[in-house]
This record gives structure tokens, sequence and C-alpha cells, in this order.
């Protein structure tokens, strides 16, 4: 960000008031509704990287962040700092477009790579509905880099998503009937995204295989191995 | 440690959660009225995060099997030590072989019983509370369950009673419009309509009913994209019926959040029966 003037307290303000960055969520929490969801992985790194005292937690979504703490005492100056960090994001956006989208640690380093057997309930459905044959959507699903956009649903549950460029959108309806319990494992699609379920639970995703690798287990720091900004490929195992 | 004789509704440890893991899709969980157990916890001279044991309505039967000082907090029910009555939210002594004896109030819904040591069951992911939605942390307590007290604390009790108002019979609750309430045409209905506590109602949230004043309409039509959600948030579905988030709501949602509810507005809306009659201020 060499060139760029960091904005001071008052600056700062005034630039999340004009272009609406930060909105009240409640006396111990803010909404970061950044002009441009591509700003959501470089407010969470800036926020790993310049820790706030008294927040004691924040979740991004596709294309939102929120911010937490527990103490009323610290609210104002969270709300300073907070703006002074969104701002610089705003600003630096501005300077720098072409710059990384992505800027978390799990994405500068290998993909996550998850085995799957693609033997799901749902495969034929899915490659009926796209006009492809399974093994057609295999490669697809096989082929690209997913990116998780966001964690929620359920402890674990991480919306994957991949670039818009692939010459194969892999989108699909939810089931018009959900299953009550879906094995944990089982790998799925929905909307445009792609997910692995962590734990056995109700939900209405094509099922298109299932993978023993664990994606969520409570006694591993952190206990999802799909969180957002994680890059993820699929391998296909158990052929022939 | 102390015997479970009898549960009648929904009794579950919990602490005051688990907080930093939103980013594995874990809420904080925790007490419903956090200002309960950690009042609770201080009469016993225990920290105020340690684990206790959250009663829906009442109606539970404690055995301990070695002295044991506990409080009972939060919603005031006839508690029953042996024979003696025992005063809501104060410090009690509970011998070896002793039962104490929780009954249903008339007011409030959830009650504390903190332990001085602390229930000290295995923590999961840093907490001993039972999340509802994530299906995490100890089971919901049954009769026949024997479950661990820690060893007592450095810290003396140092007050025997906390003298504690009643709800009030219309709660009148705080909050902060925004994060969405410029989705909404006429905001301001949400202070100007009295609601109804449904029997919709758990630790994850509370659905309300609209009594009288006007329907919140919608100003922006369109789905919203799915934002991670604050504990106390009033998420409106389609249907109008607000659901206001307790301690176990689902971390991120798809509704427009019109207002959050200040933290002490938790507590209370914790202890809010349904049928309970209650509007907002802001």
């Amino acid at each position: 960000m060499s060139g760029m003037t960091l904005p001071g307290a008052a600056e700062a303000q005034r630039l999340c008031q004009c272009a609406d960055l930060l909105r009240p969520a409640g006396d111990r929490a803010v909404l970061l509704t950044p002009s441009d969801p591509a700003h959501v992985p470089r407010l969470l790194a800036a926020l790993r990287e310049n820790p706030i005292a008294g927040v004691v937690d924040w979740a991004g979504a596709a294309e939102t962040v929120l911010v937490v703490w527990e103490s009323a005492v610290f609210t104002e100056k969270i709300r300073r700092e907070l703006e002074i960090l969104a701002a610089r994001i705003q600003l630096s956006a501005a300077e720098e477009p072409s710059a990384e989208r992505s800027m978390t640690p799990e994405c500068l380093g290998e993909p996550v790579v998850i085995p799957v057997h693609y033997d799901g309930p749902d495969l034929v459905f899915v490659a009926d509905h796209l006009g492809l044959e399974p093994d057609e959507v295999i490669a697809a699903h096989t082929r690209r880099i997913w990116e998780c956009a966001f964690v929620g649903f359920a402890p674990g549950f991480g919306y994957l998503t991949s670039e818009k460029a692939e010459s194969v959108a892999l989108v699909v309806p939810r089931r018009r009937q959900p299953r009550t319990a879906i094995p944990a494992g089982s790998v799925a699609l929905a909307g445009g995204y792609s997910a692995v379920y962590p734990a056995a639970t109700p939900g209405g995703w094509q099922l298109i295989g299932r993978t023993q690798r664990r994606v969520w287990d409570v006694t591993a720091d952190p206990p999802a191995l799909i969180r957002a900004g994680t890059r993820v490929r699929f391998r296909q195992v158990g052929v022939g | 440690m102390l015997a479970i004789e009898r549960v009648a509704s929904l009794a579950t440890i919990q602490d005051l959660g688990r907080p930093g893991l939103l980013s594995s899709g874990v809420g904080r969980s925790g007490a419903a009225d956090r200002g309960a157990l950690r009042l609770g916890n201080r009469l016993v001279g225990n920290p105020e995060d340690a684990a206790g044991i959250e009663v829906v309505l009442g109606g539970m039967g404690l055995r301990a099997l070695r002295p044991l000082t506990c409080a009972v907090t939060g919603a005031p029910v006839p508690t029953l030590l042996g024979d003696r009555m025992v005063g809501p939210a104060s410090v009690v002594r509970v011998s070896a072989g002793q039962t104490l004896r929780l009954g249903v109030g008339s007011t409030g819904l959830r009650c504390y019983v903190a332990v001085r040591g602390g229930i000290a069951v295995p923590p999961v992911l840093g907490s001993r509370s039972f999340d509802s939605l994530a299906r995490l942390g100890p089971r919901p307590l049954q009769a026949g369950d024997v479950v661990p007290v820690g060893p007592p604390p450095d810290d003396w009790p140092l007050i025997e009673q906390a003298p504690q108002s009643g709800p009030a019979e219309k709660l009148r609750l705080p909050v902060i419009f925004g994060p969405r309430d410029d989705w909404f045409a006429n905001p301001l209905a949400l202070c100007a309509d009295w609601w109804r506590v449904s029997a919709d109602a758990d630790r994850v949230g509370v659905r309300l009913e609209l009594v009288t004043g006007a329907p919140l309409r919608r100003l922006i039509a369109r789905e919203l994209p799915t934002e991670p959600m604050p504990l106390g948030a009033i998420q409106v579905p389609p249907s109008g019926q607000p659901v206001v988030f307790l301690a176990d709501h689902p971390v991120t949602g798809g509704y427009p959040v019109i207002a959050v509810l200040r933290a002490d507005a938790v507590d209370c809306l914790a202890q809010a029966r349904p049928g309970q009659l209650l509007r907002f201020q802001a």
C-alpha cells in the first residue's frame, strides 16, 4: 500500500458513513458491508493480522463480515478501529484493483484434497439435469479448484464456489424433498455451490459421492477443515 | 458428585459458551440468561464462567453425594432442601445424601443451579455448554445421571443472598436498529407494536406473534445474501413473524435483521414464557 495516505480516525469515519461500510448489529457487534464482495477476504485477513483489543470473534459470509465483542467497555474503541480498517481496505482496493482477490493463508498453499467415491444417489439426476454423462459431471467436479466462500448451516459446513469462467457450470437445484438423514462425508451440489456434509444432518442438496476424509473433528484445532478462503480439490478414487 | 434424581423438562449443562469458533460454523452457545448464571457462580465463589445447570421451568431433584455449596438463580422457583424452604438467589449448603428440590415458579422460564467447584464434565471445543442446534457438548441431563463437581476454588463466597426484582408483567426490551432496518418500509412499527412470545420458543430463538399494531412490511423484495447473525438479532422472515435469536442461534441466516436486542435484554427475553407480552424500544 505504498503511496497511499493512511486515513486518520475522522477521515475513516466519514468514508465509512458515506460508503455505508459499517452497520450496527446490536451493542456488541458490527456488520461490515463492503461495497465490493471481493473485499471480504481482505477484511478477514486484515482482522487476523491486526488484532483489535476486545474483539472475541468474527465471521465472514458471501458479502459481509460480522465482528463481535463481549464488553460494552470496548464498543467505541472497536468501532473506531474497524472504521479505519474498513476505510483502508476500501481505499487500497481502489488504488490496486488488480491485487490478489484472496489473500488468506489457506489460499497461498496447496488446496485441501478430498478423495471421493462418486457413487452418490443423485449423480444420475445431476447428469441428466445438466445434459451430461455422469463421467462428465465427475470430470467437471474434479477438474476445478473450489474455494470456500463461507461456513454456515451447520458446524464445518463450508459453501464451496468455483470460477465462473469454468466451461461447465455445476448449477443444480436442491431436491424437491430433502432427506431426513444425510450420511457424514456426503459430497453434494446445490445452487452453484458444492459441499461436504460434516456430520449426519437433514438436507436437500444433491448427493454425488462420499469421502472418508473427516472435514469436522471436535478434537482438532480448528475443528473445521474447510473455512472461509480454504481452497479444495476433489479427487476421484475407487475406480475400476 | 451430584446425582440427578428427577428432570421434569429440559436440564442442560451450561457455562458461558465457546466464543471464537464462528469461522468453523460453531456458535458461542452458553447459558441463555448469562446474567443469572454469572450471579449464581459469584454467590458460590466460582469464576463467573464455571459450568452450572440450566433448568427450563424447574421441576428438578438433585442429590449431593458429598457436601456441596449451591445457589439457584434466574426464574424464582420454590426450592426445598430436605423439608426446609430455601430463598431464591441464596447460598445453600447441601449435606452429603441431601436432596435439593426445585419446583415450578409462576414467573420466568429458566433457573440456574450453580455448584461451588463447577460441573466438571469434559469440555468440548473448550466449553461444557450443550449447543442444542449444533448438537455439541454434554447431552441433556436425565434422571439417574451422576455429574462430577470440580474442586472448590480459592475464592470464598462473599455474600449469602442477592435480592432480585421480579420480571415485569409486560417486558420492554431495548434494541438497536439495523443492520437491515432499511429493508423495511415501516421499521419503526417494530417499537410501536405489541408482540407476544409464541409457543415456538427454545434455546435457538423465540418466535413472536403480533398482538396489536402494523405488520412489518418489506421495502426490498429480493433475497438477502446469507450473512452472519449476532445474538439477539430480530430476524423477519416473509411470514412477518419475527424470530429473536438466543444462545444457540444459527451462525448465518438469509432473512433480514431489522434490529438487535441490547445484551442485557437477551437475558430478559431468555426468561419470557410463551404468552408473555412485550414491546421493543429504541
